[in-house]
């Protein structure tokens, strides 16, 4: 793909912290680990830049310390350009203490924006994860002259299990005619992605008004209030999605990769994802050790049995230990002779030997960052 | 504006590694894969970095390609500086006309101006085609400390292996005081590593001296060469100039053969062998490709083995490497093997005391070598090789010592 510098990225990188507090307690949305060696903002990124928006902006508001430690330069997305590239928005406010919606972060980084060359913006959070290529949403954007296009995809909802997600109704024209947050109820329905494309200078616009009337939120303000106002449209993305937003829904992510069909939907060829490069030798697997159905990361030292399971990298399994339905994060060290079926451990966690620890498939144990057992 | 660099590291990379056939056929030997993520080249570059040393040119002339794009601007391995940082060198034309690289002396001979840019105190001479971890900036303290011009690493090897390398006989001082290239009847079990320290002032001497006379013998049509060990270290130990053997305790290997190359990579599964690619504060650097975690399927039967990200492994591997993106279909057999990035093997194939190169296709029933015990007469036991990019029809089999590098 070459560079389309017509278009800005920007993720809200701390979107929706609060719904996984557990993984969230020393880090951001964006920064936490997925998929086995990458972190949920891997994807936004990657997405930006297999499209060819090299210009990104990414909206941070707390515990972000991790994040910057992720990111970097932004050389591992090859985004450390002197054209464009990554630029990191720590948070501020206009009007005191840390913003509050999407429409308060934007107008706080607004500088930014305008200074971009940019004709257009895409929007993104870290908490939804997918591969999508933007180009073909762009190009319906401006055929059919919208002021907003928003990305949905068909998919199960359940107000019993899921949070912060966005229902969205569109009329035969495909222009929106409903939009419902978190509704009472259960069924496929059109769900937002939380990304969306507009020009610079309509999104300047709706920022500018929004700050003069003290309004933040985008969904409400927006989406609900101006729905008959302004020509918003909808673009299905017909791939997979994984929105995080609950231990046990990052857990079902994570373990929906060891479906081959869902992995090669979200990993293709044609759209690598790429993440902070960290230099680990493969996976070593011992004399004793019996694998099946898992996904496991560079650096791991493996002795035991894993089974339907995630291991992150440079995790280590002793002998004699059998790990199932599991997702360990980076630098897990499990001992010898231990039995762990649905734990999540959280970065470094430590488990000495003879350990026998029991989650449920429906509430896993969640240990946390350094815990020691 | 150049700053002052101590230490310029010069590794030479133009060998064509003849003696790996099939594997180098479009590939310089520094860029053959090793160890499920690395290539060869990855170790004297990461050592460079991790024992300090910034500069480095790498000397190439065979298949540059895919080393130049692997290298590239070198920020896997840190090497992308503002000062210094690594640089390939191919061989250019100048005003009195091109020539290629005569020999290792010849090569650093003409890049002279690279290395004078910087105006170092010692240069250190590498090759691409060996496996160990070691810290050189060790090495040239022991140099500076000795007031050597010339320091050359070494290790102890077995006296039934010695007359396979250049031996240094040395003083109870590590002083060389003799050097013989494969001696038949060795003094000493010292072997010269193909690393070097000099004392720049001095190599420049003796590169100009050897290139003046070299060029001198061919115009009276004698026998010439413009070697390191062949006729730099000799001009220098005939001249009484100080040199010493810096002895390498530690694991080191040469991967100029197909037979070694298989042995060096089957020595990471061997718990005795002193290689520790984990260690995080000496970690071996490589440009990573981009690939999810190995997926290990339900009928996977994995043991005593490594294997890279991106692979997809369903069927049994014992005692074998496998890099990044292969595939091992259900049914499928990996045993005692070497397998290549990209690398498919199909269901019901068999892959035995193997290597097989990169991006080929091992269609079922097909068998890939054979167990020394399978073998009735054991000379005729080797590892069978398959080249990169090579398809091995149904049914087919590649014997044991076979190398191929075509379809079949």
């Amino acid at each position: 793909m070459s560079v389309n510098y017509n278009v800005l990225g920007l993720i809200f990188a701390s979107m929706h912290d609060g719904y996984v507090s557990e993984l969230t307690k020393q880090r951001t949305m964006g920064s936490i680990p997925f998929g086995g060696r990458y972190r949920l903002i891997d994807f936004p990124l990657s997405n930006f830049v297999n499209s060819g928006v090299t210009e990104v902006g990414v909206i941070t508001k707390s515990n972000y310390g991790s994040l910057l430690d992720h990111l970097g330069s932004g050389r591992d997305w090859d985004l450390s350009r002197k054209k464009g590239g990554l630029h990191l928005l720590p948070p501020y406010s206009q009007t005191g203490g840390i913003y509050k919606g999407r429409l308060d972060a934007l107008s706080n980084i607004w500088s930014f924006v305008e200074h971009s060359n940019a004709k257009y913006v895409i929007l993104s959070n870290a908490d939804v994860v997918t591969t999508i290529d933007f180009n073909p949403v762009l190009q319906q954007h401006m055929d059919t002259e919208a002021d907003i296009t928003l990305i949905y995809s068909k998919g199960m909802f359940d107000s019993d299990k899921n949070n912060c997600a966005t229902i969205l109704d569109f009329d035969s024209e495909n222009t929106l005619s409903g939009v419902l947050v978190d509704p009472q109820m259960a069924g496929e329905c059109s769900q937002w992605l939380d990304m969306l494309i507009i020009s610079k200078e309509f999104l300047k616009k709706i920022v500018s008004e929004a700050a003069s009337r003290n309004q933040y939120s985008f969904t409400r303000e927006i989406l609900q209030g101006k729905n008959n106002e302004y020509r918003i449209m909808g673009y299905e993305h017909k791939g997979l999605f994984m929105r995080i937003d609950s231990i046990q829904s990052y857990y079902t992510a994570n373990q929906m990769l060891l479906d081959s069909e869902k992995r090669n939907a979200l990993f293709k060829k044609s759209m690598p994802v790429y993440t902070k490069i960290g230099d680990n030798g493969p996976v070593k697997y011992g004399l004793e050790s019996d694998i099946s159905n898992s996904l496991i990361a560079d650096g791991c030292v493996i002795e035991g049995t894993v089974e339907n399971s995630i291991l992150f990298r440079g995790v280590t399994v002793g002998k004699g230990t059998v790990v199932r339905d599991c997702v360990l994060l980076q630098g897990t060290k499990v001992g010898a002779n231990c039995t762990l079926s649905s734990i999540i451990t959280d970065k470094n966690v430590e488990i000495s030997d003879e350990k026998v620890l029991t989650g449920s498939e429906t509430y896993p144990l969640y240990i946390g960052k350094n815990g020691k057992i | 504006m150049y700053t002052k660099k101590k230490c310029v590291a010069m590794l030479l990379a133009g060998g064509q590694g003849s003696r790996l056939y099939a594997l180098t056929k479009n590939v310089a030997k520094p860029a053959v894969p090793y160890g499920g993520k690395y290539r060869l080249i990855d170790f004297p570059l990461s050592n460079c970095t991790n024992s300090g040393i910034d500069t480095v040119g790498v000397l190439t002339q065979y298949q540059p390609l895919v080393l130049n794009e692997y290298i590239g601007n070198g920020q896997p391995w840190d090497l992308d500086k503002m000062n210094g940082g690594v640089h390939v060198l191919p061989p250019y034309e100048t005003q009195t006309g091109a020539s290629w690289y005569e020999g290792t002396a010849n090569a650093i001979y003409q890049n002279m101006r690279f290395i004078e840019r910087y105006d170092p105190e010692y240069v250190v001479v590498l090759g691409g085609d060996h496996i160990y971890k070691m810290d050189y900036s060790k090495m040239v303290d022991f140099h500076v400390a000795n007031n050597a011009d010339c320091t050359i690493s070494v290790i102890d090897v077995p006296k039934a292996e010695a007359s396979r390398f250049g031996i240094m006989i040395c003083d109870e001082k590590n002083q060389v005081t003799d050097f013989v290239e494969k001696p038949k009847e060795p003094k000493s079990t010292l072997a010269s590593m193909g690393i070097y320290v000099f004392t720049w002032e001095k190599l420049r001497k003796y590169l100009i001296e050897n290139e003046e006379e070299a060029n001198a013998k061919r115009e009276r049509g004698e026998a010439w060469s413009k070697d390191f060990g062949k006729d730099i270290i000799t001009s220098m130990l005939r001249d009484g100039q100080r040199l010493f053997a810096y002895e390498f305790e530690g694991y080191w290997k040469d991967v100029g053969t197909l037979d070694s190359l298989w042995e060096a990579n089957m020595d990471l599964l061997s718990p005795s062998v002193p290689l520790d690619l984990y260690d995080p504060s000496w970690k071996i650097y490589s440009r990573s490709s981009y690939m999810p975690p190995q997926y290990i399927g339900e009928n996977a039967n994995i043991e005593n083995s490594m294997i890279a990200e991106g692979s997809t492994v369903d069927g049994t591997v014992d005692f074998s490497i496998l890099f990044s993106g292969v595939t091992i279909e259900e049914g499928a057999t990996v045993n005692y093997s070497i397998v290549m990035p990209g690398t498919v093997i199909k269901s019901g194939a068999v892959v035995e005391y193997s290597i097989v190169g990169s991006d080929c296709v091992i269609e079922s029933g097909a068998k890939i070598g054979k167990s020394p015990e399978q073998v009735a007469n054991r000379d005729d036991w080797g590892i069978a090789v398959v080249g990169h990019n090579v398809t091995v029809s149904e049914n087919k089999s590649v014997e044991p010592k076979q190398i191929i590098g075509e379809n079949i």
